[in-house]
């Protein structure tokens, strides 16, 4: 399958930074995965998601978003359109006093017709499922919600790639499930493209694909069945493991042999049960 | 405590003076101000006065808010028309006391001056009171949108006022969070003379400008991550349309307008 993002030996370096943020990094995405990146902080992370829409442009290396180069001043506007990003604090990403409005913002920048931005609007509204807060003020509406209409907002470019760069960091448990849940049926039902950033281990955990940065670098990449059992090196990176994993090897460390590539506390359930009565 | 502030003074509602075009609405103030100024006999005033009245009472706004609207000019009010009562040269005087001199002309004057400051202000307030903020700001775009050929910056500058109306309620509620926080150690916001109370202002606005600014820039960067690249070639969701009524309305200001300068030819 082709890619929708190229990464090839991405360099970047901040003005005046002693060590370099990204240093040699590799990746390609596939279209309609979900892809979590994992990292302590000061791993890049966050760099490597503002390269992908050309918020920020490498030092040496290239990001290709099918052949359009985000080093490419012309190239800007199409890449933006087609890799939308999402950020952590949802207040300072909301432009417009209405719901509806503010979802509108990016097509009206793209100038589309009216009527057909309508047509967008209402439609990235159902998806998120803030059709009914349209014309709410935007301060007015939860952490969760908001979150939810900066994705619209986003959706309604009509991209292919969603990259959210840790967008439950400032989120309530009830907010970040509403926001995963969104995000996991954007990628599932509509076969968008996400790429996301984050430290919980169990927002990972949901990915199809597990891409764990440190210093800069790529140091694990496969599913999250394979990454999440090697506690030791995810530790040794300043990471945890989900909690359902972590049970599972403490429990096989008091004796029981319970399968290690445990994720979700269903399967935890269902791993302990399996053992208990078989 | 700051959440009970009421930012622009909109009253919600379906009225026929709320649903016009919000451009409408500022050219008929603005030929309301133009009638205003152009009145100068008692007749005149009281035509644009009832003018006001049948706006507002079609509006729904009870005269009330628009009279509590004047409340913080009084002082204005009172005091330019003390200057013209006592200050208006001429011969027609009503005291005449070593200093003090009062002439009819400065009675006239002064009361004329009242009326206009009142009439003026109510005027405006009434505009605000039937038009949200934000259509206000549409209507000002659409309005001054000639003056693009000029180079002048007409849709950054009405995204600017649309922002800065969106962010004054998160301002207020990172106020409110930062002023909780300083007084959990101790500050002493409200009590102390006008220097000491203005000094424990400052480590309120500190922090508040440092977020501001980084507000800012990250508002900037989601704006260019949504494809914002300027003015130039953008389309609008809600295209702002005028309506039958709008054509009465403005039918309305004309007759305003002719009957006041009628009036003035006719120095009635």
């Amino acid at each position: 399958m082709e890619p929708v993002i190229r990464i090839r030996d991405l360099r970047f370096s901040y003005p005046e930074a002693a060590r370099p943020a990204l240093d040699g990094v590799s990746l390609d995405i596939l279209p309609g995965s979900f892809v979590a990146v994992l990292g302590a902080n000061g791993s890049g992370k966050s760099t490597l998601a503002k390269h992908l829409n050309a918020i920020l442009r490498p030092s040496e290396g290239s990001v290709l978003v099918h052949d359009l180069d985000t080093r490419k001043p012309e190239d800007l506007i199409p890449i933006r359109r087609r890799v939308g990003m999402v950020f952590q604090n949802p207040d300072n990403q909301i432009v417009a006093n209405v719901v509806e409005d503010d979802v509108a913002f990016a097509p009206e920048n793209l100038g589309v017709d009216p009527a057909e931005i309508r047509a967008r609007v209402d439609g990235a509204l159902r998806h998120v499922g803030m059709y009914d807060f349209r014309l709410h003020a935007p301060h007015l509406l939860s952490g969760g919600q908001k979150q939810r209409v900066a994705i619209a907002g986003v959706l309604a470019m009509q991209p292919e790639v969603l990259v959210l760069d840790e967008p439950t960091a400032m989120l309530d448990p009830r907010g970040r499930r509403e926001v995963l849940d969104t995000v996991e049926a954007l990628c599932r039902s509509d076969g968008m493209t996400v790429v996301l950033i984050t430290h919980h281990m169990d927002e990972a955990a949901r990915a199809d694909r597990v891409v764990v940065m440190d210093r800069g670098r790529v140091v694990m990449d496969d599913t999250p069945r394979k990454i999440f059992p090697q506690a030791e090196r995810l530790r040794a990176l300043a990471l945890d493991v989900p909690e359902a994993t972590e049970l599972v090897r403490e429990l096989n460390a008091a004796g029981l042999t319970l399968p290690e590539d445990v994720l979700t506390p269903a399967e935890c359930a269902a791993a302990i049960g399996g053992a208990l009565c078989p | 405590m700051l959440k009970d502030i009421t930012l622009g003074q909109y009253f919600p509602g379906d009225t026929v003076v709320h649903r016009l075009d919000p451009r409408t609405k500022l050219l008929l103030t603005i030929v309301y101000i133009a009638a205003l100024f152009t009145a100068n006999t008692v007749l005149g005033y009281v035509v644009v006065f009832a003018a006001l009245a049948a706006s507002a009472a079609l509006g729904h706004i009870p005269p009330k808010a628009l009279v509590k609207g004047l409340r913080p000019l009084l002082f204005i009010m009172v005091f330019t028309a003390i200057l013209n009562l006592f200050f208006t040269p001429g011969e027609d005087y009503i005291i005449h006391w070593r200093a003090i001199r009062m002439t009819w002309t400065g009675l006239k004057n002064a009361a004329a001056m009242l009326v206009r400051v009142m009439l003026l202000v109510s005027g405006t307030f009434l505009l605000t009171y039937t038009t949200s903020p934000l259509a206000i700001t549409d209507g000002l775009e659409a309005l001054l949108s000639p003056l693009k050929k000029l180079k002048v910056p007409v849709y950054e500058l009405s995204l600017m006022m649309s922002i800065a109306l969106r962010f004054i309620p998160t301002l207020i509620e990172e106020t409110d969070r930062i002023m909780s926080a300083q007084k959990a150690r101790g500050a002493d916001l409200e009590t102390g003379g006008l220097v000491q109370r203005a000094k424990a202002l400052l480590p309120l606005l500190i922090p508040l400008f440092v977020s501001s600014f980084r507000r800012a820039d990250e508002l900037a960067t989601a704006m260019e991550c949504r494809c914002y690249n300027g003015g130039e070639g953008r389309t609008r969701m809600k295209v702002l349309k005028m309506a039958g009524r709008d054509a009465w309305a403005f039918v309305c200001g004309a007759l305003l307008m002719a009957g006041i300068i009628v009036l003035r030819r006719l120095r009635l």
